[in-house]
């Protein structure tokens, strides 16, 4: 095994690996958001954090709550088919104490910042903003001429998190990470970042990856640690392993719109709590019941043996 | 009393999703784009390939999702990317026929506000913002509007401009055709060759002055103006088999 294992606990990983302002992107587009790494960050007061998503998801409102993070850089702030995300919209909206500083994109901007960071490039070039104020919202988005005729584009600043923090349905002790399903932009992140954070449904051999080649997004060589903590994504999902808990995030409107209860609500499922293990305990057998998907398997594929 | 035999959002559902017999490649928005673009594929475009923006192509949903992101979009789709491969290759390259938008506020030339209401920087209102819709917006071939209608969301002028129409009128060569139709809770708006948008159909139980209260601008009626037809039992079943808690609908 290349690098030896790198398996350890969120705890520590988050200790070690996550650092006051750092930029953190805990990616993953609606599939695969480690929620478990963003307890686990509230848990441990991490400060000053620069937040990265294309979409902040409950998942960052419940840090911007937990008072972790100074800013936010994103391209869709909300609750996907809820509506808002509102303890980020009172740090936000009107006249405030702590205001939470805003860098914000598009979906395509973001992806291709993150591109441009995994690629070392000092921008990346792409066909959107024209006409929109965005760019005159955020001075980082600006107008280039194309280098070979009168064309013109819009270019973004590279995006390299200090730690990016990656789920996966399974990966070995070394890293080597494989995803199926949604991929969102998870491998650019990672690839973009200084630090990687690698956090699995399943620990498997490094002969059950190699038998797959192509379904691996994040190869150990880029990866500083292996977390195995299932169903750390809920209310997010893992594709054939638990389904979304859209009830979750219907809940999480009215738990967000009043602050007291949104306090009370990190007291008993973050704070007061040791691990995501006794989050998995207390959200009880019967809603991962409901949540366990049927069966749908591909076939298997040849890959040949040669020599 | 006797209960409606639909509501305004089931007849703005209906409507959006008649918009696309005929087309070939969508890429479906958050919220209503998405029942309707669900409800075309099993009515009027069964052969419409849903194209969302989490990366997944030619999309066969089981269930109807609450987000752009659910299991049930991947499972027996033609084929799933990364995002940067779905926006550069499929969107940039030009091979969406239609976007589907939703909006918050819209002017007359069909730009739209996804992201403030107020100033940029101490918002009275902070929406979602963009998403994927500027580059939607600028690169597909045409674009649908699906949206609530009032004075405050058909404005003179919108607070933000997140996503292009047509400008002051014209569009940049290059782009795509910009916003051709625009569906409300009232009518159905198309665009004439000079980019404003006018009434083309009242919904049932309509008329040109409600719509002329809920629009902040002097609305252009088309000469032909015609009632939109209202949703059929079969439409009717399907988006409340589509979408049986009414999360979408009520």
């Amino acid at each position: 095994m290349a690098g030896g294992s790198k398996v350890t606990t969120m705890r520590e990983a988050v200790a070690e690996l996550v650092r006051d302002g750092d930029t953190v992107a805990i990616e993953g587009f609606t599939h695969l958001i480690c929620f478990a790494a963003g307890h686990e960050i509230i848990r441990q007061r991490k400060q000053d954090l620069t937040l990265c998503r294309l979409t902040p998801d409950v998942i960052y409102d419940q840090m911007v709550a937990g008072g972790v993070a100074g800013k936010l850089v994103f391209s869709w702030l909300g609750n996907p088919g809820v509506g808002s995300l509102h303890a980020i919209r009172r740090r936000v909206e009107g006249a405030q104490d702590q205001p939470l500083a805003l860098e914000e994109y598009s979906h395509f901007g973001m992806v291709c910042r993150y591109l441009a960071g995994a690629a070392r490039l000092p921008f990346f070039p792409l066909r959107s903003y024209a006409g929109s104020d965005l760019p005159k919202a955020n001075p980082r988005i600006v107008p280039v001429d194309s280098p070979y005729g009168d064309d013109a584009v819009y270019a973004v600043p590279p995006l390299n998190p200090d730690v990016a923090i990656v789920h996966a349905q399974r990966a070995d002790a070394s890293g080597d990470a494989q995803i199926w399903g949604l991929l969102g932009c998870q491998k650019e992140a990672a690839f973009a970042a200084d630090r990687v954070i690698v956090v699995v449904e399943e620990l498997v051999d490094e002969a059950t990856i190699r038998r797959d080649p192509n379904r691996t997004v994040i190869p150990g060589l880029i990866v500083d640690a292996v977390v195995v903590e299932p169903r750390a994504c809920h209310p997010s999902y893992a594709q054939g392993y638990y389904d979304r808990d859209n009830r979750f995030y219907l809940e999480w409107d009215a738990i967000a719109r009043d602050p007291e209860t949104l306090e009370r609500w990190l007291k008993e499922w973050v704070y007061g709590l040791d691990s995501h293990a006794e989050y998995v305990e207390k959200l009880g057998a019967e809603r991962w019941a409901a949540l366990a998907p049927g069966e749908a398997w591909s076939d298997p594929v040849n890959y040949g043996r040669y020599g | 009393m006797s209960r409606p035999a639909y509501t305004p959002t089931e007849m703005m559902i209906v409507a959006a999703a008649r918009q696309l017999a005929g087309e070939r490649v969508c890429f479906v928005g958050v919220g209503p784009p998405n029942i309707a673009c669900n409800l075309a594929k099993r009515t009027v475009a069964p052969d419409l390939e849903l194209v969302y923006e989490a990366g997944v192509f030619g999309s066969a949903p089981a269930r109807l999702p609450l987000s752009i992101g659910d299991p049930t979009l991947v499972t027996g789709s033609t084929l799933v990317t990364n995002q940067f491969e779905l926006f550069a290759y499929y969107l940039q390259a030009g091979l969406i026929d239609v976007g589907f938008l939703g909006a918050s506020q819209i002017d007359r030339f069909g730009n739209i506000n996804t992201t403030v209401i107020g100033d940029y920087a101490a918002p009275k209102v902070r929406l979602p913002g963009s998403g994927g819709a500027c580059e939607i917006a600028i690169n597909a071939k045409k674009v649908f509007v699906i949206m609530p209608q009032s004075k405050r969301s058909f404005v003179e002028r919108i607070d933000f401009t997140t996503s292009p129409g047509h400008l002051t009128g014209k569009r940049p060569a290059g782009w795509g055709a910009g916003p051709s139709v625009v569906v409300t809770g009232l009518g159905v708006y198309e665009f004439d060759e000079s980019g404003e948008m006018f009434l083309a159909t009242t919904h049932p139980g309509v008329s040109v002055e409600d719509v002329s209260a809920n629009t902040s601008w002097k609305m252009r009626v088309a000469d032909d103006l015609a009632e939109t037809p209202p949703p059929t039992d079969e439409e009717l079943r399907l988006i409340r088999e589509l979408d049986p808690e009414g999360a979408y609908t009520r």
